[in-house]
């Protein structure tokens, strides 16, 4: 019913939609490995945050509502298929490799595919830009040898 | 309303993930895995998530949020943009990058659509999460104690 490409195209068009207007209402940059950290452990600017939840939870509320909620329509609609996960069971000991070497990684290089490949390539920032090259490089090569 | 905000932002964002695949790792995969190009099964829509967003975040932002930021002007909830002031080009971002990169190639998982897929709490997902914030949890001490990343969280 609908190219692949259109769909894949929409679902870009509503990531960025998502991550500018965090920027543009809350002045937020939507970096999900940056805003996990944030709602575990405090961000560096949170000294003075108001009591109760920071924000860094509704956003990722809102990222588990839409995994709960956004699935049936998704397929009605668009005929998508529901997401398999299968494929990633089949090795736990991967798994949790993978896991840590994602949580590990993005810590330490400051973001990962949200914040440094949308809202950081976004801002044409030199940073982000040389991150997610390195990134997709060391995807392509990881998934060639695993798969 | 700065909450509402997230809330809304985060269903936006996890929807958007979903419907380009993205949160789907065998998609992802076959996105990655570049030697399917060999036998024409490789699957590029990939490019057009990152193509759709990025058409979408790089205008608005260099149009609003960078006169804006430069004016000293803020966003609509909160006085000021929070941006990251961090320039140079180090060895912990190239590192922990290329970390992130061997880890995302091996399930085809990443951080936001880890999230977005833990709302049907299959155990797989759930322990690549939990192993996710432990790694974040080590990458936050060594972040904090290692000279050489002392300086340059964000």
């Amino acid at each position: 019913m609908f190219s692949s490409y259109v769909i894949a195209l929409c679902g870009g068009v509503l990531v960025g939609l998502g991550a500018i207007l965090l920027l543009l209402l809350n002045g937020r940059i939507a970096g999900i490995s940056g805003i996990l950290s944030g709602a575990l452990w405090g961000s560096d600017d949170s000294k003075t945050q108001a009591k109760g939840l920071g924000w860094q939870w509704y956003f990722l509320g809102g990222l588990l509502l839409s995994g709960a909620i956004m699935g049936a329509p998704l397929e009605a609609i668009f005929g998508l298929a529901p997401i398999e996960l299968s494929s990633v069971s089949q090795s736990t000991p991967l798994l949790l490799i993978s896991g840590v070497l994602v949580g590990l990684g993005c810590a330490i290089g400051s973001g990962c595919t949200s914040g440094h490949g949308i809202c950081g390539v976004g801002r044409l920032s030199p940073r982000s830009i040389v991150a997610t090259l390195v990134f997709m490089v060391m995807g392509i090569i990881s998934a060639v040898v695993f798969h | 309303m700065k909450k509402i905000v997230a809330l809304f932002c985060g269903v936006l964002f996890g929807t958007g993930l979903m419907l380009s695949g993205l949160a789907d790792p065998a998609k992802v995969i076959g996105f990655l895995n570049v030697s399917l190009m060999l036998s024409g099964e490789w699957d590029p829509t990939l490019l057009f998530v990152m193509s759709g967003g990025l058409a979408v975040y790089l205008p608005l932002y260099l149009l609003v949020v960078k006169p804006r930021a430069q004016a000293k002007l803020g966003p609509v909830f909160d006085k000021c943009y929070h941006l990251p002031s961090k320039r140079a080009i180090d060895a912990p971002l190239v590192i922990g990058s290329a970390l992130f990169g061997l880890g995302w190639g091996m399930i085809g998982i990443c951080p936001g659509p880890s999230i977005v897929n833990l709302a049907h709490l299959d155990l797989p997902m759930v322990l690549f999460v939990v192993a996710m914030i432990a790694g974040a949890y080590i990458g936050r001490q060594m972040n904090r104690t290692l000279p050489l990343t002392a300086s340059s969280r964000q």
